[in-house]
């Protein structure tokens, strides 16, 4: 891997987003927003949106980036800019690390502004507000990881879109912020345990019980930052140079 | 053929054979490029121009035969930094600023900021350097592209109809650039459907349905002809290739 191509290309990701601030806009305030609207919906109830706004800031991170990466991705494909890539010189990874980095730079900003928003004026308990934003961050990455991965079992954007109820709700409904994992059947709890946001939540959720870092916190952000790193290496390997 | 010059060949094919599917595209193809050279690739649409191209650069996969590109297997790593490759469709970032795109093309050729500004200027495109890809006519995004393929100094170019839908005088501009890109030994290979832009070429590769028909100089395929016009030309060649197929889609 080159340092300085990775490095050029999460430039060349963050100049294109730049050209559109519409979305730019949309990645920063949308999840502000929402946790605005639900600490509204749980006027009053501190203990529930405690709950509940936490798990948010793992999971709105992890949806948007996934839905984002995987459209970009997509319109290499599409418009050819990948097939030329693959021409040149440099390694897949650079590619796929430089697409990391520049979205997890943006997840960095949407982080910071949904956790000091949710921490301040909202009042979320989280315990440390710092250590809530990097969990946040690393399910984005996560996000970022799955999206660029799936992008590449997706001909058209109609597909790229599907992917996000196939591999994103089921992760959601199943990470404990609906129904407590250990209250769900056995089954259900196996396949929980195998979907990495499941791991992201679950870092939050220590955070908000112990209000500090615990081993188990950083042994789910591990586990969450293992399976993006592998997710980038396996979509690396669907980067075919030689097509039909 | 060339032989007696001594350097060999830029591009060496040998009995390619390509499958899209159940179909075959290119049935068998042979044909040897001189180093150097300036060679049109003509044939109608539908005819594997690209894909022949594709083959080429390596990014196609063939059913059988071989593609040599200087000395080594089409598509090795060695030649990534030495052919370029234009597709038809301008392959560059639209929500990027002309300048954008070379640059950072230029830091994936591992060259500096200097050789894409020079590139810009040398497909015209300075006083829109600073636009978005995006608002630029199909024109002058095709010529962004050449620009970013032209940066990494090539040895082989290959360009795939890269003057569709250009104003004359920019078509003009580009092929007096091919011919001199060529003049200093990079060898082109430029596919086309307009007749007229190939007499420019030292060297014409026609090819009809997966095969190909011709492969001379025009001067060669005219008197081969008995015609001064390559259309009619190309035309009495189908006339006289027996297994042409009179069915058009």
């Amino acid at each position: 891997m080159s340092a300085a191509i990775t490095a050029s290309t999460a430039a060349r990701v963050l100049r294109q987003l730049r050209h559109d601030r519409r979305t730019v806009a949309m990645l920063i305030v949308l999840p502000a927003l929402l946790i605005t609207n639900v600490w509204a919906m749980y006027d009053g109830r501190s203990a529930s949106f405690d709950r509940i706004g936490l798990d948010l800031l793992g999971l709105f991170p992890f949806i948007t980036m996934f839905l984002v990466t995987s459209v970009s991705m997509l319109r290499e494909r599409t418009t050819g800019t990948l097939e030329r890539f693959l021409t040149l010189p440099p390694r897949k990874t650079d590619l796929l690390f430089g697409y990391g980095i520049a979205f997890s730079a943006v997840a960095l900003v949407q982080a910071a502004v949904a956790t000091t928003l949710a921490c301040g004026p909202l009042g979320l308990d989280a315990g440390q507000p710092v250590l809530a934003a990097t969990v946040s961050v690393t399910s984005a990455v996560l996000g970022v990881a799955l999206g660029l991965l799936c992008s590449a079992f997706a001909r058209t954007e109609f597909q790229a879109v599907q992917f996000m109820p196939a591999i994103v709700l089921p992760q959601m409904l199943l990470c404990g912020l609906f129904v407590p994992r250990a209250d769900m059947a056995s089954w259900l709890h196996g396949i929980s345990d195998v979907l990495p946001l499941t791991y992201a939540v679950d870092a939050l959720t220590q955070l908000g019980q112990h209000g500090h870092a615990t081993g188990v916190m950083w042994r789910d952000v591990a586990i969450v930052l293992g399976v993006a790193a592998a997710a980038l290496v396996a979509a690396s390997t669907t980067l075919r140079r030689r097509s039909a | 053929m060339k032989g007696s010059t001594g350097t060999p060949p830029a591009i060496e094919v040998a009995d390619l054979v390509v499958h899209r599917g159940h179909k075959q595209v290119l049935g068998g193809i042979s044909c040897s490029v001189p180093a150097g050279s300036l060679t049109a690739l003509l044939g109608p649409s539908g005819s594997g121009k690209t894909t022949f191209l594709r083959a080429i650069v390596g990014v196609q996969r063939v059913s059988s035969g071989t593609v040599t590109v200087l000395g080594a297997s089409a598509g090795a790593p060695a030649l990534r930094k030495r052919v370029g490759y234009v597709t038809q469709a301008p392959s560059v970032y639209l929500d990027l600023t002309v300048r954008e795109n070379a640059r950072y093309f230029a830091a994936l050729h591992g060259v500096g900021a200097a050789a894409a500004d020079q590139a810009i200027v040398d497909v015209g495109l300075t006083p829109a350097a600073d636009q978005l890809t995006g608002n630029l006519s199909g024109g002058q995004r095709s010529r962004v592209s050449l620009a970013c393929a032209l940066l990494g100094r090539p040895d082989v170019l290959v360009l795939d109809e890269p003057t569709v839908g250009l104003d004359p005088v920019v078509r003009q501009e580009l092929w007096g650039r091919f011919a001199e890109l060529a003049k200093s030994g990079t060898t082109i290979v430029v596919s086309s459907h307009v007749m007229d832009e190939a007499a420019r070429c030292e060297r014409l590769l026609f090819i009809r349905d997966g095969r190909l028909l011709a492969d001379d100089t025009p001067a060669a395929i005219r008197s081969a002809a008995g015609t001064w016009d390559l259309e009619e030309a190309f035309l009495r060649l189908i006339m006289s290739d027996g297994t042409t197929t009179t069915a058009v889609a």
